[in-house]
C-alpha cells in the first residue's frame, strides 16, 4: 500500500513536470493521459499509430465483463504490450509479452466509469505504438464483489480451466477461462485476490508468450490466443499463479 | 486556466439553456390509440432510453370495461404512470381498477406509484425479479434519462396474478404465464376483442433484447402465443399489427441468433470478433440491430462458451 501510495505520489509529481511537447496530443482527450504514460510508459517515446488495433464496445453492458481485443500484429518485433484504463481505480489491467505469440489478445476486463481503455505495443526500436478507445459505463465494476465471494463458492473451482485450441496452417488458437474470483480488492472486506502471471510453453519448453494480468481482469477470465506454433500434434502449456500463492496448470490438445 | 474558464463558462450556459428547454414539460405526449373496441394503446418509440425520450421506448395499454379499468403495464417513470393516468381520465370516467404487469424489466413498471392503491398484479417469479433487480434497473434509469425519473421509486406488485380466464366487465381476458424474454412473461389475450397484450414476448421492427433470454423457453411461449385467435398484436415494442407476422420474424431472429452464436464460438471467435460478424438484410428493417445484437452477445457468450469449453486440468 505505502509502496503504491509512493509510485501515485511521483507520478503526480512527474506529470507537473512533464513538457506537453515531450507527449503527442491524445486523440482520445483524456485529462489522465499525462499521468497515465509517466505511470506506465515512461522511458520511451509514444506514438498513436493506427498499426495497432484496440477494439471494445463503446457501451459496457455489463461493466464485469467488457470484451477487449488488441491486434498488433501489423507491427514487427513486439517486446511487450501494456493495456490500462485511465480512469478505473486501477488502471492496470494487463501486460502481454508474445515471445512466441501473434500480437493478437482478447480479455474481459471490470470497468468502474467511463474510461479510454488504451494498449501500448513497444517494439525493438524503443517506441510505444499505441491505440485506445472510449468505453462508456454505468459503472460499478470494480468495487462490486466477485460473484464467487457474494455465494461463497468460489473455493469449489477455483484453478478449474475450461478450454478448447484451434489450429489453421500458420497458427494455433487457444481460448479459455480459469476459473477464479479476480477480486479487486476494492470491495469492502474483500481482500485483492487474482491471477498475475500465464505462462505458456511448447512440447518442448519453449516460452511461447508470458501474462502479467491485473485486478481488473474478470471474474473467471476468459482469454484468446494465437501461437505462431505450427504444430498440430503436441500440446501446449499453461502454468499460472495468482498474488496468493495459489498454482495451477492445463494442457491443450487440438 | 483561461481554458478552464471557458470550459466552466460553456458548461454554464449549456446548463442553463437545457434547464429552461427541459424543465418546462417533461411531457411525454402520450395519446391513447384504440386498437379494438374498449382498448386503447400508448405507443412508445422503438428506441433506447435516452434523455430525448425520457424512456418513452414501451407500448402500454387499457382496457375500459365496465366493471372499470385494465392498465396493462405502467411505464418507466412516476411521472409516464401519472401522464398515463391523466390521458386515461380523457378516454374515461371510470376509474382504474386493475393493473398488470408483464414482466420485470423497468420500462414496463417503473409507473407502478402512480396507481398505488391499487391492485397491481404480476407473476410471483416477476414480483421476485423486481424485488432482487428493481432498484438496480431504476438506478440505470436514472442516469440514463435524468430528471424525467424524479420521484421514482420501486413499487412491487401487490398481488401474485391469477392464471386463466378472468372476466372484467363483459371482456374475458386469459392471463397467461409464459417465459423466455425474462424468466416470467405474462401475456394477456381478450377473447372478447381478439387483442393480444404480449409483453415483451414479441418486439415488432425493433430488435428484441436479451438481458434475461432463454430462447428455448421463449420459442415455446411464441407457438403458444400463435396459436391464439389474434386478431390485434399489441408487441412490447414497436408498432401494432393485425397479422401474426411479428412472431414469425421473431423466431426468424431468435433462431439466427442461436446459430450466429453458436457458430462463432465453435469457430474460436472471441466476442469483439463476433460483434462485427455482418448482420442479415433480411433483420436491417428492424430498429436497434446493430446495437441490440452486440448486447447480445456480451449476454449470452458465455453460456455458448461453456458448452464448447472441456475441462483441460
Amino acid at each position: 500500500m505505502m509502496k503504491k501510495t509512493a509510485l501515485l505520489l511521483l507520478c503526480l509529481t512527474f506529470s507537473c513536470l512533464t513538457f506537453a511537447k515531450e507527449l503527442p496530443q491524445d486523440p482520445l482527450g483524456s485529462v489522465q493521459w499525462n499521468d497515465m504514460y509517466n505511470a506506465f510508459l515512461k522511458g520511451h517515446p509514444a506514438v498513436f499509430d493506427d498499426r495497432v488495433k484496440l477494439i471494445a464496445p463503446n457501451f459496457a453492458e455489463d461493466p464485469m465483463n467488457v470484451p477487449v481485443t488488441v491486434d498488433a500484429r501489423n507491427l514487427k518485433d513486439i517486446k511487450k504490450i501494456v493495456i490500462f484504463a485511465d480512469f478505473n481505480p486501477i488502471p492496470l489491467i494487463a501486460r502481454f509479452y508474445p515471445t512466441g505469440a501473434e500480437a493478437l489478445l482478447s480479455f474481459r476486463f471490470k470497468i468502474q466509469q467511463a474510461s479510454p481503455v488504451r494498449a501500448a505495443v513497444l517494439t525493438g526500436d524503443g517506441k510505444w505504438h499505441m491505440a485506445g478507445s472510449w468505453v462508456n459505463s454505468a459503472g460499478g465494476g470494480c468495487t462490486a464483489a466477485s460473484t464467487g465471494q457474494v455465494v461463497g463458492d468460489w473455493m469449489d473451482y477455483m484453478g478449474e480451466v475450461y478450454g478448447k485450441r484451434w489450429a489453421s496452417n500458420s497458427s494455433n488458437r487457444l481460448r479459455f477461462q480459469i476459473k477464479h474470483p479476480m477480486d479487486t480488492g476494492l470491495a469492502p472486506g474483500i481482500p485483492a485476490f487474482y491471477i498475475e502471471h500465464l505462462n505458456f510453453r511448447n512440447d518442448a519448453g519453449d516460452v511461447l508468450a508470458h501474462l502479467e494480468l491485473f485486478e481488473p481482469i474478470n471474474e473467471n477470465p476468459v482469454l484468446s490466443l494465437n501461437f505462431k506454433q505450427r504444430d498440430k500434434s503436441t500440446p501446449i502449456f499453461m502454468t499460472g499463479s495468482d498474488n496468493n500463492g495459489n498454482e495451477f496448470e492445463a494442457e491443450f490438445h487440438l | 486556466m483561461s481554458y478552464l474558464l471557458k470550459f466552466s463558462l460553456i458548461l454554464f450556459v449549456q446548463i442553463i439553456v437545457t434547464s429552461v428547454t427541459i424543465a418546462a414539460n417533461f411531457d411525454y405526449q402520450l395519446k391513447a390509440t384504440k386498437v379494438a373496441e374498449n382498448t386503447y394503446v400508448f405507443v412508445g418509440e422503438t428506441e433506447d432510453f435516452t434523455f430525448e425520450n425520457g424512456g418513452n421506448i414501451v407500448n402500454t395499454g387499457f382496457i375500459v370495461t365496465s366493471d372499470g379499468v385494465v392498465v396493462i403495464d405502467t411505464g418507466s417513470s412516476l411521472r409516464y404512470g401519472n401522464q398515463m393516468k391523466e390521458a386515461i381520465a380523457s378516454v374515461t370516467d371510470k376509474p382504474v381498477v386493475l393493473v398488470y404487469i408483464t414482466h420485470h424489466h423497468p420500462d414496463h413498471f417503473l409507473g407502478n406509484q402512480a396507481f398505488k392503491g391499487v391492485g397491481i398484479v404480476a407473476l410471483g417469479e416477476t414480483i421476485k425479479n423486481i424485488n432482487n433487480e428493481g432498484a438496480g434497473f431504476a438506478d440505470n434509469l436514472y442516469l440514463m434519462v435524468g430528471d424525467w425519473m424524479r420521484g421514482t421509486d420501486v413499487l412491487a406488485p401487490n398481488h401474485v396474478a391469477e392464471l386463466g380466464l378472468v372476466t372484467m366487465g363483459r371482456h374475458k381476458l386469459e392471463i397467461m404465464s409464459l417465459a423466455g424474454h425474462t424468466s416470467a412473461d405474462m401475456a394477456i389475450f381478450d377473447h372478447t376483442t381478439g387483442v393480444l397484450f404480449s409483453g415483451d414476448l414479441i418486439f415488432h421492427k425493433r430488435t428484441l433484447t436479451t438481458p434475461h433470454a432463454n430462447f428455448e423457453q421463449w420459442l415455446a411461449s411464441l407457438t403458444t402465443l400463435r396459436a391464439l385467435p389474434i386478431k390485434v398484436l399489441v408487441p412490447g415494442h414497436g408498432p401494432i399489427t393485425k397479422t401474426k407476422k411479428p412472431i414469425n420474424e421473431m423466431v426468424d431472429y431468435i433462431n439466427w441468433l442461436d446459430e450466429t452464436i453458436s457458430n462463432a464460438v465453435n469457430d474460436g471467435l472471441s466476442m469483439t470478433d463476433a460483434m462485427q460478424i455482418e448482420l442479415p438484410e433480411r433483420f436491417k428493417t428492424n430498429a436497434l440491430l446493430k446495437s441490440e445484437f452486440s448486447r447480445s452477445i456480451t449476454h449470452l457468450y458465455l453460456s455458448y462458451e461453456n458448452l464448447v469449453f472441456k475441462r483441460v486440468n
